[in-house]
């Protein structure tokens, strides 16, 4: 069989025909993943539209802020934290990014047969406590066992509901032009915490997560009238991902100087040692807040003053049209901030 | 950050863009060989601290780019053979081969696994006697001594379930190449500061004689590549060709001996084809005979049938230096780091993924 001339194409790679561990990785996949599949299956609905850390739905007048999130990490237990905290504290904050109070949360155990009873019951501890810490209720829940070998020990899904205290919508569509950029900490510990305990990497200290309740801090700033026009934890994809989602759906510029934002010398040292930005490494007690220019330092001394703050820095501002991240590095260049693609892999030398 | 900031630091890198802008009397064309080197240019945006004229291209040094597809095809069978636990730098991993490359073949249950050095691989081969463990041996001289390191420990251990596909290639001889290239641009070298770490830079002496090129033996941060830029401008202006070191707090003449001794003992070079390019006479390493018994492509009797690169991936052309990134047509559209259709766009030593990844998918030029 011959193919006419004008039949023949050049190969362009489809994209793949199963689901790879990268889309999970927070970058480029994931949210195509996200807006090509899941979101046009389920209907056009406006409160998806915004892709927020949560919804916010008015219910007989009050409005309520509802999120879900599912809890997948080995090791179980690393330096800083345990899956059970992570649990309670990444929909605690996902609430609280919607400048919301968290009042209740309900959590969903998948269970690996063989799961130590020991280490379950420690870890069940963990999360009452990190909950009373949080300053939620965990209302219902429900157990599920898997055979082994079908899952990671444990898995947890939480799903949480809070109500909106903050006076206007706080969402990527609210920044505005001239809004400060304010990032809650130093970034990258939670990310290099957990791939130095994963893969026994032994540094010259023990770098440990991150991870903390953030509702606290930003109910501070609200309730100080700070006018906050966005606000978004660092989770998967770091600051560079947040930086990158917001300002594409704001539709805006968003510039920050790379020299602003802390890292510490031990995770940077692990950073440049590994090949990975910091830029894009995971964090779980972190929170960049987007709020009017009058405001920033008043909200920038307000945040270092609580312990979940200490360290926060003002890095950068919203410019005009464009959807598009810049940092301006130590030399005074700038680069473009993109997400990543998939997973931060290491790199070969 | 300690030894780094120090190196990042502006009103050091105008320093050096104003003496730079002193000694240029005319265009020059220098290439930084290094895809590490590629990086940095980018990230910190240091094309805007040269004069007009002087024009940096990018080489050949980005060991997952230059793998030719034969072998990530080869990796692709073993890494999906039952038994087998493929470990690999986790670079390689989104690499195309002519179908799929190692992400895929995980997701499809095969045992691929990340490692972050061979020793890791030999320690999985010791704790699963059952499996065949495959290490993806990928890299420059950097790389090298710590695989053969690793060789040698599965020899005394007397490890029968480790083995290497071994895809290792030496630097000297590509630069060779491009400059025997009528195509070459190329007048003066940054060598790339990690090779000559472990390999010296005496191998460099003869090139730099033979094709009146300079070659300055360049470190990777900001102010390292400024200084090796204005060493070599200084060089080309004045008419001279030497090898220089500016990368003198990491490199010797003679480079590490005993990593130097590694890699004799269990590697010899060998003619190996550079993804892109062709072959290339001496410019690879292969497992001497007393080591034999440990390349996969023995073991498992691996032949896999030859593919054409995409048409449309100028990948080769790129790393020989002869167009840049933004030169390429399909930059950004219907190539991307999501879908690459060559390994540059996807290393994290690639040159096409640092211009991606640092003026994004439109090329957007340094703001500063």
């Amino acid at each position: 069989m011959t193919a006419r001339i004008d039949e023949i194409v050049c190969p362009v790679p489809a994209g793949p025909a199963q689901v790879l561990l990268a889309h999970g990785g927070g970058g480029r996949l994931m949210w195509r993943l996200i807006e090509e599949l899941i979101v046009p299956a389920l209907g056009d609905d406006p409160h998806r539209r915004s892709l927020h850390d949560g919804a916010v739905v008015t219910v007989e007048g009050a409005r309520l802020a509802f999120t879900t999130d599912s809890y997948v990490v080995r090791p179980l237990i690393f330096p800083g934290g345990d899956i059970a905290q992570l649990a309670v504290n990444g929909t605690v904050n996902d609430l609280a990014m919607c400048g919301a109070r968290p009042l209740a949360l309900s959590a969903g155990l998948i269970v690996e047969e063989g799961l130590p009873l020991d280490l379950l019951r420690q870890l069940m501890e963990s999360l009452g406590r990190a909950a009373s810490a949080a300053g939620v209720r965990i209302v219902t829940g429900d157990t599920k066992v898997v055979d082994r070998g079908k899952g990671d020990g444990l898995f947890i899904n939480t799903a949480g509901v809070g109500v909106v205290v903050a006076p206007h919508p706080v969402e990527p569509r609210a920044v505005r032009r001239g809004d400060a950029v304010l990032l809650s900490g130093d970034i990258g510990r939670h990310g290099i915490a957990i791939m130095a305990s994963r893969e026994g990497l032994a540094f010259e200290t023990t770098i440990e997560s991150d991870c903390a309740p953030l509702a606290a801090p930003v109910l501070e700033l609200l309730a100080a009238g700070v006018e906050v026009h966005c606000l978004r934890d660092l989770t998967r994809g770091g600051l560079g991902a947040a930086l990158v989602e917001i300002a594409r759906t704001a539709g805006r510029r968003i510039a920050v100087e790379e020299s602003a934002i802390p890292v510490r010398p031990d995770v940077h040292a692990a950073c440049e040692l590994l090949g990975l930005d910091p830029l894009y490494v995971a964090n779980e007690g972190r929170f960049v807040a987007f709020v009017a220019p009058g405001d920033a330092e008043r909200a920038l001394s307000l945040l270092r003053g609580h312990p979940r703050g200490v360290g926060a820095a003002r890095i950068g501002e919203v410019g005009g049209e464009g959807g598009d991240v810049v940092m301006i590095g130590p030399l005074g260049t700038a680069r473009a901030v993109d997400l990543p693609s998939g997973e931060q892999l290491p790199r070969i030398c | 950050m300690k030894f780094v900031d120090e190196f990042r630091d502006g009103a050091a890198a105008r320093r050096y863009a104003r003496a730079i802008a002193a000694v240029t009397t005319r265009p020059w064309t220098m290439m930084e060989v290094c895809g590490g080197q590629t990086h940095a240019i980018l990230r910190f945006g240091l094309d805007a601290f040269l004069p007009r004229g002087v024009t940096l291209i990018h080489g050949p040094g980005c060991p997952v780019c230059v793998t030719p597809l034969e072998l990530i095809d080869k990796a692709l069978v073993l890494a999906a053979r039952p038994g087998v636990a493929f470990c690999s730098f986790g670079d390689m991993l989104r690499v195309p081969g002519s179908a799929g490359d190692l992400q895929a073949v995980k997701a499809a249950g095969g045992d691929v696994r990340i490692v972050y050095s061979p020793l890791d691989a030999v320690r999985i081969a010791g704790e699963h006697p059952d499996r065949e463990v495959v290490f993806f041996a990928v890299g420059f001289e950097t790389t090298a001594p710590a695989v053969a390191a690793a060789v040698m420990q599965a020899a005394a251990g007397g490890l029968r379930n480790f083995s290497l596909l071994v895809a290792h290639v030496l630097v000297p001889p590509a630069m060779e190449a491009i400059l025997s290239s009528p195509r070459s641009r190329v007048q003066g070298f940054l060598a790339a500061g990690h090779v000559c770490t472990v390999m010296g830079y005496a191998a460099y002496e003869p090139i730099a004689r033979a094709y009146r090129v300079p070659i300055v033996v360049t470190g990777f941060e900001p102010l390292d590549l400024l200084q090796g830029i204005l060493m070599c401008i200084r060089q080309l202006e004045g008419g001279r060709a030497e090898v220089e070191n500016q990368y003198a707090r990491s490199v010797r003449r003679e480079g590490n001996l005993s990593a130097q001794r590694l890699m004799t003992e269990v590697f010899e070079v060998i003619p190996r084809a550079w993804r892109g390019i062709g072959e290339i006479p001496k410019s690879g390493l292969a497992l001497r005979p007393p080591y034999a018994h440990f390349d996969a492509e023995q073991r498992f009797g691996l032949t896999v049938p030859g593919a054409p690169e995409p048409a449309e991936c100028i990948s080769g052309l790129i790393l020989q230096g002869v167009h840049a990134p933004p030169e390429c047509g399909v930059f950004g559209t219907r190539c991307t780091p999501d879908h690459p259709l060559g390994a540059p766009m996807v290393s994290s030593e690639g040159a096409c993924a640092a211009y991606y990844r640092f003026r994004g998918p439109h090329l957007e030029e340094g703001r500063a």
